[in-house]
């Protein structure tokens, strides 16, 4: 309960170390904390840009997507109704070239119907003279009835 | 305890002597102050350990906020984040001075940590720190008190210097013809019969708030470390007694000194906050108009 001196001296230490807070401890700290609150909210603000632009990302990709799917059905169209086309034009050319073939045939066989049968009148007609040569040795000249054979072959 | 020991070597004290020689201060004069005032005299004991514990606690803040980063903080610096944080708080709602701010807030930080420290010197037990320097000084009858704050001068010191703040600001509010004008027509009004009146009930006021800040603060260290003398005392005493009530002496001291130092830690605490809480009002007044 004695005052002395020493209040005075202390008031002065209290300034003193009151002003060294003020100039080098106070100013640091909350330097540091306005600039972590400045980098949060700035954070949080690139987070919110970044989920805009993701959004905006992901409506962009579906939009392509769904161009990528209308334009693939279209060319799945136009394929099948090339393949078709195609199978047509084949089927017809498969026709024709049939229709060819059995004409060639036709026509072959008929010509070589044509041939057998010349060469078997040609037989029959020798089988007949030589019968008929066998049968009529003696009397039938093979040069002077040539004409009545050759017209016998003819009918034949 | 180890001072004890010592004295009793030469001669046992009694509990009176005991208790007022560790209320003494080691002062300039030598001996203990008899005049009530007297302002040739400084303690040198409250202010080595006010300055030691004031200078080493902002160093270590300085240490801290020296490498103050807005990336992740260390844990000192989280801790120092928490205080000025909690410091600025206070000072935004009682002071709504942008300008005053940027010394009041450090200034009610300087208090918070500086009374702290000084109230937490009541932690080392009461003859530790005497008992070195009766040694060190060759003197068995040396005086020192370690905790600045139970020494009026020290709390007295604070608050006066908190009024002077009080006076500074009031005058870079109001200037200083605003400021008279107001301690002459409040609180009571502006009328030529009421100015004596008003200025009386001022200087009551400026009076009573300094006086009951620093009191306070006082009050409380100094009763705490009354109490742990007296425990200290109690222990003391087991030799001079029989086995058993020496034993239930001894005990005492060890239980009622641990509850003590336990609860103090609270008393420390809320009396730094108080002190600080009340510089801020002031100066918080000194900025509005009545």
């Amino acid at each position: 309960m004695y005052l002395n001196a020493t209040l005075l001296a202390q008031m002065g230490v209290f300034i003193i170390l009151a002003l060294f807070t003020m100039k080098f401890i106070w100013p640091p700290i909350v330097k540091a904390l306005d600039e972590r609150a400045a980098r949060i909210s700035e954070g949080l603000a690139q987070a919110e840009r970044g989920r805009q632009s993701l959004a905006q990302a992901d409506r962009t990709a579906a939009e392509t997507v769904r161009e990528a799917r209308e334009k693939a059905a279209e060319v799945l169209i136009e394929a099948e109704k090339r393949a078709e086309q195609m199978i047509e034009r084949a089927r017809d050319d498969a026709r024709i070239e049939a229709e060819k073939v059995m004409a060639a045939a036709r026509d072959e066989i008929e010509q070589e119907g044509a041939r057998m049968r010349e060469s078997l009148r040609g037989r029959i007609a020798d089988l007949a003279v030589a019968g008929a040569e066998k049968i009529l040795r003696r009397e039938v000249d093979a040069k002077a009835h040539a004409d009545l054979l050759a017209s016998i072959g003819e009918d034949l | 305890m180890s001072t004890t020991s010592l004295e009793v070597a030469e001669k046992v004290p009694s509990a009176g002597e005991y208790v007022v020689h560790h209320l003494a201060n080691l002062n300039s004069s030598g001996h203990p102050q008899s005049a009530m005032i007297d302002f040739s005299i400084v303690n040198y004991d409250t202010l080595f350990f006010a300055i030691l514990v004031g200078v080493g606690g902002l160093f270590c803040m300085w240490l801290a906020a020296r490498k103050a980063t807005s990336g992740v903080p260390g844990r000192t610096q989280a801790a120092l984040e928490i205080l000025v944080e909690m410091v600025g708080d206070q000072a935004r709602t009682i002071i709504h001075n942008e300008r005053s701010r940027r010394f009041v807030a450090p200034l009610a930080l300087t208090v918070f940590i500086w009374v702290f420290l000084m109230n937490a010197m009541d932690f080392l037990p009461v003859d530790l720190l005497p008992f070195f320097w009766q040694k060190l000084s060759g003197n068995p009858h040396a005086y020192l008190r370690v905790v600045p704050t139970a020494d009026l001068n020290g709390t007295l010191g604070l608050s006066v210097g908190v009024l002077l703040l009080c006076f500074f600001y009031n005058i870079r509010i109001k200037g200083i013809g605003g400021w008279a004008h107001e301690l002459f027509t409040a609180p009571f009004g502006n009328h030529p019969l009421l100015y004596i009146p008003n200025f009386v009930m001022q200087i009551v006021e400026f009076s009573a708030k300094t006086i009951s800040h620093g009191m306070r603060l006082f009050g409380n260290m100094y009763a705490g470390e009354l109490i742990f003398l007296l425990i200290a005392l109690m222990g003391m005493a087991f030799p001079a007694l029989p086995l058993v009530g020496g034993s239930l002496l001894w005990l005492g001291h060890l239980v009622l000194g641990t509850l003590w130092a336990i609860f103090h830690i609270l008393i420390v605490i809320l009396q730094a906050f108080i002190f600080m809480m009340l510089t801020l009002v002031y100066i918080g007044q000194a900025h509005q108009s009545h």
